[in-house]
This record gives structure tokens, sequence and C-alpha cells, in this order.
């Protein structure tokens, strides 16, 4: 009972938060409902049993994509004292919100107590092997089964490293880069000498 | 599963992965100036690959034996078919670079590195069992397009090419997982052979709908109506090289995969996906010949004859049987080599100062100027519109041939109807470059790597192709029966 009740709240919380995300005219607000809706789908993952997974949508996306997220639409051109200015008006909605998010939280970790939903997979290929926590499962497959794979999605994000370094890294003239070697190779009798410049005439480095 | 197999039936994907680390590690010491060197070692680098995958092909190899890492990974003679000319179209893309981006002082130690690792991405797709294969393989190559679309950093329409490719193939690959999601969800597995049993006690309406949204998505990648929207302009924008890359790896590449998804996964329910295919082939035929008609830009005219030539492949994958996979394999090597010499011969098209020319009615007059390159240009734009004697005819005939012995007539029809309202603008093309008055505009010098290329694809698209059919035919005929096989 306390499952479907809340897989129904989450469900509904993630697609509507989904919704807003697109239709939210204020692009700071689209970035906040995307962290609900991911928050959402951590919770339909702890449902079914896959906490792991839940903590790395939770850690990965709602931490280093959202906040990455952020980092762009600081970069628009918001007027953050036309935002600030609602936030009486809006402070309700904000309890609500939060209301809501608690509830979640105890009815998430009430169904968790009471064990993993069934999924109802056709064949048992997706079962958890026994007696081995959700990280030894995933990491069993990963560098056995799915290794090839795992090793080819290692050079797609090579491919996205090299891709990124391509288009942005130029050599600029009017900037002078540190040559370390030089550096170190420089003797002190090098580095002073002593110049009697004529007067009126300036001195040659 | 024996891991020394799977692991020797990955050795063109190991030399490959081996290769381009190895060169990125020399492009990060030797700087730009090494791009000459790692180009070179790139095309050695595709020559052996093409070598290792070569005695499948010609062994006929299919079956178990050729299935590696749990059937994730089908290193079959399909895969070595589509494997040659994708490694071929990347070579030649690399040969003609050179002198392109020294033209804009552009050359990059990176640019191979990008193609040595989208044509391994490619490898990865036309070799795919399985639906994360597919995936993996798909976005490998995907994020290196993108990248070399963009790669003229200084020039507007590059960038915009780069960035409308990456936003609209994003938009694809989600369309594609979420399909593939449906697929999953639907059938419990995420391998091949495994969704085409789970399908066989009938097709619900989830995994109905998962077929409809990967075959979106596959559409995107091939450029077939009407997902055909940005072929155009990433065409134009991209620097010349890379269209030309763009124009026939991974057309192999989306094919193939479309090709395995469609006859492997969902072999059983071609009812269910036949019309569609049919729908989109019919469609990319007819909009690639009337969107051809107003443009004035060669390279936008040759994206609207890839979207063509696709709706005339895509009849051989219509007809779902072993005649018209075998046909569509034909017709895709002979694509492969007309689009090279089409886009070489763009880019042999130079003015005095060595700008390249873009405009049709700057061709003018060609023939009496540039004899020999507007021979060649001709004999290509007569091949692409299926004119007898020349080669191109072959592929549409063999196209045709297995829709009639499917008994789909009207598709045929309505094909070879349709192939006549292409061959117009082709024509024009011709007629500007014989009849018209010289314009006098490309007077350029040109590479000998190119002449070769020319010459190379001119001879193979030329008359002297149909001594190739035979052994062509049954390398095509070894590919379908390999694909048919894993059923």
């Amino acid at each position: 009972m306390i499952h479907v009740f809340a897989f129904y709240l989450f469900a509904v919380i993630t697609i509507a938060s989904a919704v807003t995300t697109i239709t939210a005219r204020n692009p700071v607000h689209s970035v906040l409902w995307l962290i609900l809706a991911f928050f959402n789908a951590a919770g339909l993952m702890v449902l079914t049993g896959a906490e792991f997974i839940a903590m790395l949508l939770v850690i990965v996306y709602v931490g280093a994509v959202a906040v990455l997220f952020l980092f762009v639409v600081m970069m628009l051109d918001i007027d953050f004292a036309e935002l600030r200015a609602g936030f009486v008006k809006n402070f309700p909605l904000g309890l609500l919100v939060a209301i809501v998010l608690l509830a979640e939280m105890v009815l998430g970790i009430g169904a968790y107590r009471a064990g993993a939903m069934d999924l109802g997979t056709p064949d048992g290929a997706a079962a958890t092997p026994a007696g081995a926590s959700n990280i030894e499962a995933i990491g069993g497959l990963l560098y056995s089964r799915y290794l090839f794979l795992f090793e080819a999605a290692g050079i797609i994000l090579l491919v996205a490293m090299i891709g990124a370094i391509v288009l942005t890294h130029r050599q600029r003239s009017d900037t002078r880069g540190q040559k370390i070697s030089k550096q170190i190779m420089r003797r002190p009798d090098e580095a002073t000498v002593n110049v009697k410049p004529e007067v009126g005439k300036g001195v040659q480095l | 599963m024996d891991w020394s197999q799977s692991l020797r039936l990955i050795a063109p994907e190991e030399t490959l992965s081996v290769a381009g680390l190895v060169l990125l590690l020399i492009a990060a010491w030797g700087g730009d100036k090494s791009s000459r060197l790692i180009s070179i070692l790139a095309v050695a680098a595709l020559a052996a690959a093409s070598f290792l995958v070569a005695p499948a092909l010609c062994g006929g190899a299919m079956g178990p034996d050729t299935s590696a890492f749990f059937g994730q990974f089908r290193a079959d003679a399909f895969a070595s078919y589509a494997k040659i000319l994708i490694y071929i179209s990347a070579a030649a893309s690399l040969v003609i670079a050179p002198k392109f981006f020294d033209r804009f002082d552009a050359m990059r130690a990176e640019y191979p590195v990008l193609v040595v690792f989208a044509a391994l991405g490619m490898g990865i797709m036309v070799s795919a069992g399985d639906l994360l294969t597919l995936y993996i393989g798909l976005e490998m190559n995907s994020l290196a397009a993108y990248v070399l679309a963009a790669f003229l950093r200084t020039d507007d329409r590059s960038a915009e090419s780069g960035l409308k490719y990456f936003v609209l193939g994003s938009l694809a690959s989600g369309i594609l997982l979420f399909g593939m999601s449906l697929t999953y969800g639907f059938t419990g597995t995420t391998s091949f052979s495994g969704i085409n049993s789970a399908l066989s006690s009938g097709l619900s309406h989830g995994a109905l709908f998962g077929i409809v949204f990967m075959l979106a998505g596959l559409a995107f990648k091939i450029s077939a109506v009407p997902f055909h929207m940005w072929t155009p302009d990433v065409y134009e924008g991209a620097p010349t090289p890379v269209t030309t890359f763009f124009a026939t790896a991974p057309k192999v590449a989306a094919l193939g995969l479309t090709m395995r998804v469609m006859l492997d996964a969902f072999g059983d329910q071609a009812a269910a996906w036949q019309q569609i295919v049919i729908f989109i082939s019919l469609a990319s035929i007819v909009v690639g010949a009337l969107g051809a008609i107003g443009q004035t830009n060669i390279k936008r005219l040759m994206a609207y004859s890839s979207i063509n030539n696709v709706g005339f492949m895509l009849i051989g994958l219509a007809v779902a049987t072993p005649q018209g996979a075998s046909a569509m394999l034909v017709y895709l090597a002979i694509y492969v080599a007309m689009s090279l010499g089409g886009f070489v011969a763009i880019l042999m098209l130079k003015d005095e100062n060595g700008n390249f020319v873009e405009d049709i009615p700057m061709l003018a007059g060609l023939s009496r100027t540039r004899p020999a390159l507007a021979l060649g240009l001709a004999m290509i734009m007569f091949s692409l519109a299926g004119i007898p004697p020349l080669f191109g005819f072959w592929g549409k005939f063999v196209v045709f041939q297995s829709a009639v012995q499917a008994n789909m007539i009207a598709l045929a029809a309505i094909g070879i109807a349709a192939s006549v309202i292409g061959a117009f603008y082709y024509l024009k093309v011709v007629k500007i470059m014989y009849f018209d008055e010289p314009a006098d505009v490309v007077k350029g010098e040109n590479d000998i790597w190119h002449k070769i290329i020319l010459v190379a694809s001119v001879v193979f698209i030329s008359p002297l192709g149909y001594l190739l059919t035979k052994w062509l035919g049954g390398l095509a005929d070894a590919a379908a029966a390999a694909l048919y096989f894993s059923l």
C-alpha cells in the first residue's frame, strides 16, 4: 500500500515538475524545477530498490549538473533584485514545496524499509544477485559482462574532452606562457646586468 | 563466452583505439606541426583495420563464431562489409583535408584523431548486437562529428553548422533513447536476439511505440524525410572535407545500424515497421528531388541528393528480404564512390586566388575551361541520376529489382517515377557546365591527391564498374546472409 502511494506521489511530481521546467519563463525557475524532477526520479529509484542509482542521480545530476546549469543561467542577463522582490508573496508556495518534499522523504524512507517494489520484468535477467549490494552487483556486471561497452564509454568521454579543447583552446599572441625549464636554467649572473645609459636615451633589455 | 575469442574478434576496434590514443599523444607533444605525420599514420591505421576485417567479409563469416562479449558485438560479414566502406571513406576524407585546411591556416593535429575515433564509433555501430552497443557506437561517432562540423572556428557558417548538428543530433539521440527504453521495458532485454525472441509471441502497443521512436531517431541519423532538415545546413556550413566524411561514412554506419535493428531485433515484426519505412523512403526520394531544384549552392544540392539516395536505399530495407538487404549494400558501395567523387570534385573548384567556389552559376562553361574536371563532375551527376551506362544505374536497378521480386511493384513504380524528377537537377548542373557561356571563375591549381581520388571514383562509377557487379554482388549477398543468419 505504501509502495503504491509513494510511487504515484513521486511519479506525479516528477512529471509535473518536468512540465514546469519546460513551461517556466524564468530560466532560474526552470533549473530549480529540474532539480525537483531529479529528486523525485531518485525517489522512484529508491522504491525499486536501486538505492545506488538513486544516490548517483542526486550526486551527479542534482549536484554537478544543476550547479553547472546555474552557472550558465548566471551568465544570462537576469535581474536578481526583481527575483527577490516576490519573496514574501511566494513564501507560502515555498513552504508548500518544502512540506511536500518532507512528506516525500518520510514516505520514501517508509517504502524503502518495506522492501523493494516488484518490477515485473519478463525474465529474471534484471534480478539482483542474492546477498550482493547494489554497488557490488553493478560493479560485477560492469567489469565483466559489459567490459567492452565500459571501455568504449571511456573513449566517448575522451572524444568529448578532445572536442571541448579543440573548439575552445587557442594560442593567444597577447599572453606570455610560463617556461619553467627556462626559468630554472637561468643563472644569477645572467639575471642582472649593469648598464650606463647616456642621458636621454633608453635602455635596451 | 571465451574472452580471448572476443578480444580477437574486436581486433579492428583495438587497432583503431590504440592508434587514436597514440596519435593523440603525438598531437599533444608535436602540436599542429605534426598534423601531416598524424594524418599519414591515421590513414595507415585505417588501412590496417581494413585488412583485419577483410577476411571475415571474404570468408562470409556468420553465426555464433562471430559473436563477441555475450552477443553485444558481432564481427560478421555484414559488419565487415560496412566497416570497409567506412574506413575507406574516413581515409579519403583524411587525405583530402590538409590542402583545404591549409588555405584557412586551420589544419590541426586533432582532425585525424577525431576522424579515427569517429570511424571506431561507426565500426561499433554496424557491429552492434545490443541496444547498449548501438547507443555507445552512435554517440562516439556523433560527438566526434559535432566537433568536426565546427572545426573551422573562424568561419561563422562552420560554427553554425556544428551547433545545429549538435542540438538536433542530441534531440534525435534522446528520441532514440526513449524508444530504446520502451523496447527494453516491454521486452526485458537489450540484446537484439533477446528482443526478437521476446516479441515472437506478439507485439504490444508499448513495444510498437518503441519501434516507432527508434526508427525516428535512426531516420534522423540517416537524414531521411521527415527528419532531414538539418542536412543541407550542416553540409553547407561544414568544411568540405568534413562534408565529404558526413556524406559517406556516417551514412553507411547509420544505414547499417538501421538494417541491424530492423531486420535483426525487429525482424519478425516486419509488418509493423514496413509501412513506416516505405513512407520514409518515398518521402525522402520526393523531397530530396524537389528540394534540390531551387538550390544554388552545390554543397546544398549534394545534401538533397544524399537525402534522395537514402530514399532509394531504404526501398531495399522496406522489402525486408535478404535480396533487399543485399541490393541496399550494393547501392551503398556505389553511393559512397559517387559521394566521394562528387565532393572531391567540389573541393577542386577554386578560383584564381585559391578560394573555394560553391555557387552553381559560377560553374558555367566549365567544360571549356577545365574539361577534365567538368567531365568527372558530369559523370558523377549522371551516375547519381541513375542514367545508364554509368554504375549508379546498377544500384537503382538492383534495389528496384528486389522490390519487384517481393511483389511491391507500386513501391518500385513510384520510386522510378520520382527518380525522373531527380534527374532534372543533376542534368541542370551538367547543362550549366557544358552549354552556358563560360563564367571563367574556376582556375585554381589542384593537389595530386584530389585528382587521384576523383579519377579512382570516376573509374569505379564508369561503365567499367560493371565488371565488378558479380564480385560486389557476391560480397553483398554474403553480408546480407550474415545479417539474416543471426535471426
